[in-house]
């Protein structure tokens, strides 16, 4: 029943983590939110997720939903009749908004994470190009699908909102330390004020991590280890 | 106002699992289509033009709007022809659909084909380790006729496309007998009872033709 006690299982630093914790608050449902400690599992993650063993997991009434964008449909599916709807109705749309946020994962992330791995500059300016022809590509998806609207998603923030979103303090992170702006007013006009709005959003604003925190938090965890 | 049956167009390729699944859901649904075989490895410039973000099949057009990866199409065609639904009604069960379909593609397709053919460690590991992927879809099919209970459903068509009539012809390339009866008897009772279901024996590559064709992949993803 939706009246059934929620858990996340999850981290404050985690992008997908964040996805079904926005689809949570769009949704009104209150949860109990379980804290992973960075370089351990917990017991209950490895019980909940014995496939993949990672965050995020939503338990419902102790049932274990695992994936951060099938967490998601699951939450819009199970409370349909609170709050704003989270996929498009529209088949079409909601084809579209699957496809890209699959793209988002399996494509422009990818090459966004292995900016860190970079080694030398020539390495580095050859990903960030990689990322800034994806971020291209979302920022005409972004063109199609919201058609003038302020989000992927319409009047209200949606799947795909969700989907990307989540990535703009990493993102941030990754401006500062590269010194290369990924999201701006004239390379992605668009996406540089859905950047803004999105992160107004009264859902998400609880959950973004701070920008510096997160700064802080890559420093250490992708902290090289000193010759 | 706007015929759902027309301009159903489907560009697919005789050996892709992804291509074959979407087929057997537009067989279930009795969906008419135009079927577009693509000569891969060569693209044409229809799907280059089609899908120029990933540059592969399947691609569904209809009535003019494209369509792109299997499992956004899969979906797609549930949610426009409701007749024989495909995914389970109860949220929950969708989830669970949606996440073995997920951990088929990402999870065994790479582990039992990739890492098997690339021999990057022993075959015996690489056999181990799709095994035990595989441990988890029989856990999940342990006393049904289908993942989709009585009747085929979505997950049904991924892991049916994928694993009998795909993988497990690699594997019979490699003299490899990955899902043997007596470690996987649930499994091999589902591929039994898939090869009854018409629409998806209309939809199993040839498999002399297949067997082949396979060498090949293999020979190439090995040098590659």
């Amino acid at each position: 029943m939706a009246s059934d006690q929620v858990k996340l299982i999850g981290a404050w630093a985690s992008p997908f983590v964040m996805r079904p914790r926005i689809a949570l608050n769009l949704k009104s449902v209150p949860y109990e939110f379980l804290q992973e400690t960075f370089g351990s599992k917990s017991e209950l993650l490895l019980k909940s997720n014995p496939v993949h063993k990672k965050i995020p997991v939503l338990l419902h009434a102790d049932k274990p939903v695992c994936e951060s964008n099938i967490i998601v449909e699951y939450i819009d599916e199970t409370w349909s009749s609170s709050g704003p709807s989270i996929l498009p109705s529209h088949p079409y749309d909601r084809a579209m908004a699957r496809f890209w946020a699959a793209y988002i994962d399996e494509k422009w992330f990818v090459s966004l994470r292995s900016i860190q791995t970079a080694e030398g500059e020539e390495e580095k300016k050859a990903v960030l190009a990689q990322v800034d022809e994806g971020t291209a590509i979302l920022e005409k998806a972004f063109i199609d699908c919201s058609k003038g609207k302020p989000f992927f998603n319409g009047d209200h923030i949606g799947y795909l909102d969700i989907a990307f979103g989540c990535f703009l303090g990493w993102l941030r992170v990754t401006e500062l330390a590269a010194g290369h702006k990924l999201l701006d007013e004239t390379k992605t006009p668009s996406l540089s004020k859905w950047a803004d709005r999105f992160c107004d959003d009264p859902a998400v604003k609880p959950v973004m991590p701070d920008t510096a925190k997160l700064a802080e938090f890559a420093q250490k965890i992708f902290a090289k280890p000193q010759p | 106002m706007e015929k759902k049956e027309e301009g159903v167009k489907l560009l697919g390729f005789w050996i892709s699992p992804f291509s074959r699944r979407v087929e057997m859901a537009l067989k279930l649904k009795g969906v008419p289509y135009q079927y577009l075989e693509e000569d891969l490895p060569k693209k044409s410039s229809l799907l280059l033009e089609l899908n120029p973000v990933h540059k592969k099949v399947p691609v569904l057009v209809h009535n003019n709007k494209i369509l792109c990866e299997s499992l956004v199409i899969l979906e797609y065609i549930d949610q426009t022809w409701s007749n024989n639904p495909i995914l389970p009604q109860d949220p929950y069960q969708k989830a669970m659909a949606r996440f073995w379909a997920k951990f088929v593609d990402e999870q065994i397709l790479p582990v039992g084909f990739m890492t098997l053919v690339k021999a990057e460690k022993s075959i015996e590991v690489a056999i181990e380790e799709t095994q035990e992927l595989i441990t988890f879809l029989e856990k999940e099919i342990t006393g049904k006729d289908f993942f989709g209970g009585k009747t085929i459903g979505f997950l049904d068509m991924v892991a049916g496309s994928m694993i009998p009539f795909c993988l497990a012809r690699a594997w019979e390339c490699m003299g490899i007998d990955m899902i043997s009866e007596e470690k996987f008897p649930g499994l091999n009772r589902w591929i039994k009872n898939l090869n009854e279901v018409e629409i998806v024996r209309e939809c199993i590559p040839p498999k002399e033709k297949h067997i082949e064709r396979m060498n090949k992949i293999i020979e190439k993803t090995k040098s590659a």
